[in-house]
């Protein structure tokens, strides 16, 4: 690893906790329900990040506990069982049903594991019952998704079969392109995990390779080494550079040279740094501050330096998986500070006395650091947006250039008419 | 255990931070873990506000449960109190930060500090947000003023007199992710001041420990929303003696009740009885004949406990609308829903499931609802004319403009925008005149929102349009027609022109999926 600075931080956070992962993955398995067992925050939170009111119904719900669930164990179980089956009536559709514990579930050791045993029995050829926790105690924001990949890997069948697994949640249009441009480079047995359909399970084995799309993976990845899959390591696809060593290691991984990646993605490459020459210059020379929450600040500070030329005030990050970010880190810049954790105040205070150009945080820190003169870029957007591969990093750099670029704009038209 | 997809209130330390945000120099300590912070969103986007919650997580997390919490509570309470230097200060619990009973607020207690300390106890497991914010509000009052209460000689309306002043009101409830409440308290204000009544104290919104501290130099209290204020008034009459009035003044008959309440009440003599008749402009907008159509409208009311009963009062009795369902979900209000809707010949739908209120919205098949925004959106599906309200908060219902609910020009505000969904009089004369003619086609028909069932036909439709070339000499491949399908529908008819428009320039003739891609790549 080059000299990047490490700094360790702890104190009161401004993170989004697992629960919220809900709201990509529901959308990526439309036959799943995601049933967290909680309280009225859960419920609230959850509503809060995801705008339910557009559904009719949501395939996602709270199973909210009351004073008499907290008082007997026993009793909690069995309402447990009368809400899913109330559930199962009212949605004949669904194929898998979380099971999402929550700080309350764990905190009164809400047995989730057990009480899913019990329902695949009984719903065995109808739903199959799975169980994560998306506690705030436990995990952070897109950790959530670690849990419910980590959960359905018991259900993978094996195989002996050579394939790329592509790992992590993407945009379905990213996944079709990343599989074209495997083809292309001659990889031609990929797939996907999470697949789009809940029951439409890869199968993997020893001769199954894992290539990661997402950084906040560390236990699925384990899991899958236990399984025997081997783990491919490298940056992650965003930006050019990024999904373009992240191909070339995928290729190496299948004994393809080189020059046939460079071959096939050229012209993508060139069509997309053009594409990014009217963001960079709007971004070029700025300095960029990160607030950790979605986990991808790592792998966007490497984009926005390397690819964009911004300057890195700090980099922060909910926690710091040093393995799966080896690479990612290799290919930051000299002295960088990455600071994993937070103390929210402590680090608005470093926000305020580095005079940032750009920061990237989180919904409920933006207008705030907005109405004091400082622009921001909610992180969550890169977690709803299409950003990963080499077709989207134009569509990356405008999400960071457009606050600066709207903020000249506006500023340009105040002074007029204060003049 | 109860199910819940989505619900109208939040926890009650939600309740809470709404009392902490609406004020100045406090401070709350909330014990909660990693992603109880998601609330202060609430205020940061939904209100657009420019300060973060004044609210501190202590933030523990599953490796401290072991070890010992109560430091790290003591740790974020002296840093907090040392960085944002308080005037008072609440501590409390979330609902995990309940089970493991740490005691923060007895803690900070013990900790020596000279500002007052309000220790909150907001049961989440049987509460709700409005419960929790009253109950703060209550509290924090409790904890300011309980000193005074042996002090102070009782509190009469009528004092004003022997002390040779105006006479001087409090206004109690307003507070962030309240509906409207920024400018019901300056129309309030308006009204009273009008009448020769000042404002002693606004309060939570705006105000602070000092301010609450002066509640009792008034003369009498006007509680503006039951479900934030209602029990802070009897505690302050309780113990001070303050009358306070109940009248909300929603609408034109109730606002001219609440300008009748508070001179009673403070024995003032009310000069302008018949001005009173033309503040607004509501009275004669609803006489006009364009209104005729409005006559008998069923309208289906759900929502808090405050705009129900006002809105049933206004739509009846100011609009003449027929009511054919009234509803809560408000726990606390729901016996004076109960009694309103008995008055109507109804049964109150008392409920937190919106599904259950979209049934009922289904039964009474409404011209008109009057809701939430969660009505807003079953109404939208059902085909309904809606407008919204009652909290729960959306963006949408923090406007830009000047729109209060209450007082005269709250009236205003009412009649355009519950009328406006509806189809104008003269409109539905017009449409239903030419409804033959060719030219008339359905997309014309007014403000109706559509049925779920057309608009999904509608979308059909314009994907498959979408997806047809629209310049005949080039050719879309099966690629690119694929590709094409995948952008969102609403910038597909644009991703399309400019494909084909790069694919011009370019003399292609063929469009497949990396030509769409080069093309965006061109045009970004």
């Amino acid at each position: 690893m080059n000299k990047v600075e490490f700094y360790k931080e702890t104190g009161p956070r401004e993170v989004f906790c697992g629960l919220t992962s809900i709201v990509w993955l529901h959308r990526r398995m439309p036959d799943a329900f995601f049933l967290v067992v909680g309280s009225r925050t859960c419920a609230h939170l959850i509503q809060s990040a995801a705008g339910v009111m557009i559904f009719a119904e949501p395939r996602f719900g709270t199973a909210i506990l009351e004073e008499k669930d907290l008082a007997g164990l026993a009793d909690a179980h069995e309402e447990l069982d009368k809400v899913v089956n109330d559930l199962i009536a009212r949605r004949p559709e669904i194929k898998t049903l979380f099971l999402v514990g929550s700080c309350p579930s764990e905190v009164i050791k809400l047995d989730l594991a057990t009480v899913a045993e019990k329902l695949n029995k009984r719903f065995l050829g109808r739903v199959q019952f799975l169980n994560y926790s998306g506690s705030g105690i436990e995990t952070t924001f897109t950790q959530g998704e670690d849990g419910a990949l980590k959960a359905l890997i018991p259900l993978m069948e094996s195989t002996d079969e050579e394939k790329l697994l592509i790992v992590g949640t993407i945009a379905n249009n990213v996944e079709d392109r990343f599989k074209k441009i495997f083809k292309n480079i001659g990889i031609n047995n990929v797939e996907s995990f999470p697949p789009r359909q809940s029951t439409d399970l890869p199968k993997i084995g020893t001769n199954t390779k894992v290539l990661l799309t997402q950084p906040y993976l560390s236990d699925t990845v384990r899991d899958l080494q236990h399984k025997g899959c081997e783990i491919i390591y490298a940056p992650f696809p965003l930006g050019v550079e990024g999904s373009t060593k992240w191909l070339l290691a995928a290729a190496e991984a299948f004994k393809i040279p080189d020059l046939k990646v460079h071959e096939v993605i050229a012209p993508l490459a060139n069509r997309a740094r053009q594409a990014m020459e009217s963001h960079k210059k709007i971004l070029k020379g700025k300095n960029l501050f990160l607030l950790p929450e979605s986990q991808l600040e790592i792998s966007l500070a490497r984009f926005l330096h390397n690819e964009c030329e911004m300057n890195l005030i700090e980099v922060g990050t909910p926690y710091l998986n040093k393995e799966l970010m080896e690479e990612e880190i290799n290919l930051l810049p000299e002295n960088t500070k990455i600071v994993e954790g937070q103390h929210v105040e402590n680090q608005l205070d470093r926000v305020r006395n580095s005079q940032p150009d750009l920061v990237v945080c989180g919904m409920g820190l933006a207008n705030p650091l907005e109405a004091e003169g400082i622009h921001t870029k909610w992180s969550i957007e890169m977690i709803f947006s299409p950003i990963h591969g080499i077709d989207q990093a134009a569509d990356l750099a405008g999400l960071f250039s457009r606050p600066l670029k709207r903020n000249q704009i506006l500023t340009t038209k105040t002074l007029a008419t204060h003049k | 255990m109860e199910l819940t997809l989505w619900t109208y209130e939040g926890p009650p330390h939600v309740g809470a931070m709404r009392i902490a945000s609406s004020m100045r120099d406090l401070h709350y300590i909330l014990h909660a873990p990693q992603g109880d912070t998601y609330a202060d969103l609430l205020f940061t986007m939904i209100e657009r506000r420019g300060k973060r919650p004044p609210v501190t997580y202590t933030t523990f997390q599953a490796r401290d449960l072991g070890g010992d919490t109560a430091e790290l509570v003591k740790r974020n309470i002296s840093e907090s109190v040392e960085r944002f230097k308080p005037k008072a200060l609440l501590v409390g619990e979330s609902c995990t930060a309940e089970l493991i009973q740490d005691q923060p607020g007895a803690l900070a207690k013990g900790m020596g500090f000279d500002i007052p300390i309000v220790n909150l106890e907001l049961p989440a497991y049987s509460k709700k947000e409005n419960w929790g914010a009253s109950e703060t509000f209550y509290q924090l009052i409790r904890t300011l003023l309980k000193e005074a209460v042996n002090e102070t000689n009782k509190i009469s309306p009528k004092r004003w007199k022997e002390l040779g002043r105006r006479p001087k009101v409090n206004l109690l409830g307003p507070t962030l992710l309240g509906f409207r409440c920024r400018d019901d308290v300056i129309e309030i204000q308006r009204i009273l001041s009008e009448q020769g009544i000042d404002t002693n104290v606004i309060s939570p919104l705006n105000s602070s420990p000092d301010d609450i501290k002066r509640l009792i130099d008034a003369d009498l209290n006007i509680c503006l929303y039951l479900e934030i204020a209602e029990a802070s008034c009897e505690w302050l009459k309780r113990n001070f003696g303050m009358e306070y009035t109940t009248t909300v003044p929603i609408g034109i008959e109730n606002t001219i009740n609440f300008i009748n309440e508070v001179h009673t009440k403070l024995d003032l003599p009310l000069t302008n009885k018949e001005e009173l008749e033309n503040k607004s402009k509501l009275p004669w907008y609803s006489k006009s004949v364009d209104s005729n159509y409005l006559t008998g409208k069923r309208v289906f009311i759900f929502g808090d406990g405050t705009h129900v009963i006002a809105a049933a009062q206004i739509a009846k009795e100011e609009l003449g609308f027929e009511v054919v369902g009234l509803g809560t979900y408000s726990r606390e209000m729901a016996r004076k829903v109960r009694g309103v809707a008995k008055d109507l010949n109804l049964e109150a739908l008392i409920t937190n499931n919106y599904l259950e209120v979209e049934d009922a919205i289904k039964k009474t098949s409404p011209e008109l609802v009057l809701g939430t925004q969660m009505e807003r959106h079953s109404a939208k599906r059902l085909g309904i004319p809606c407008a919204v309200i009652s909290t729960p908060m959306h963006v949408q219902d923090v406007p830009a403009r000047y729109s209060p609910q209450m007082g005269w020009e709250g009236a205003n505000v009412i009649f355009d925008d519950w009328v406006h969904p509806l189809m104008m009089g003269l409109e539905e004369h017009l449409i239903d005149m030419f409804k033959h003619d060719f030219e008339f086609v359905d997309g014309h028909q007014s403000h109706l929102g559509h049925t779920a069932v057309n608009s999904q036909e509608n979308e059909d439709i314009s994907k498959n349009q979408n997806i047809e070339p629209s310049i005949n000499e080039i050719i879309w491949t099966e690629s690119g027609k694929a590709e094409l399908t995948k952008v969102p529908f609403f910038v597909r008819g644009k991703v399309k022109t400019n494909t084909e428009k790069y694919a011009l320039s370019k003399g292609l003739v063929e469009i497949n999926d990396e030509t769409l891609y080069d093309a965006k790549a061109f045009f970004s």
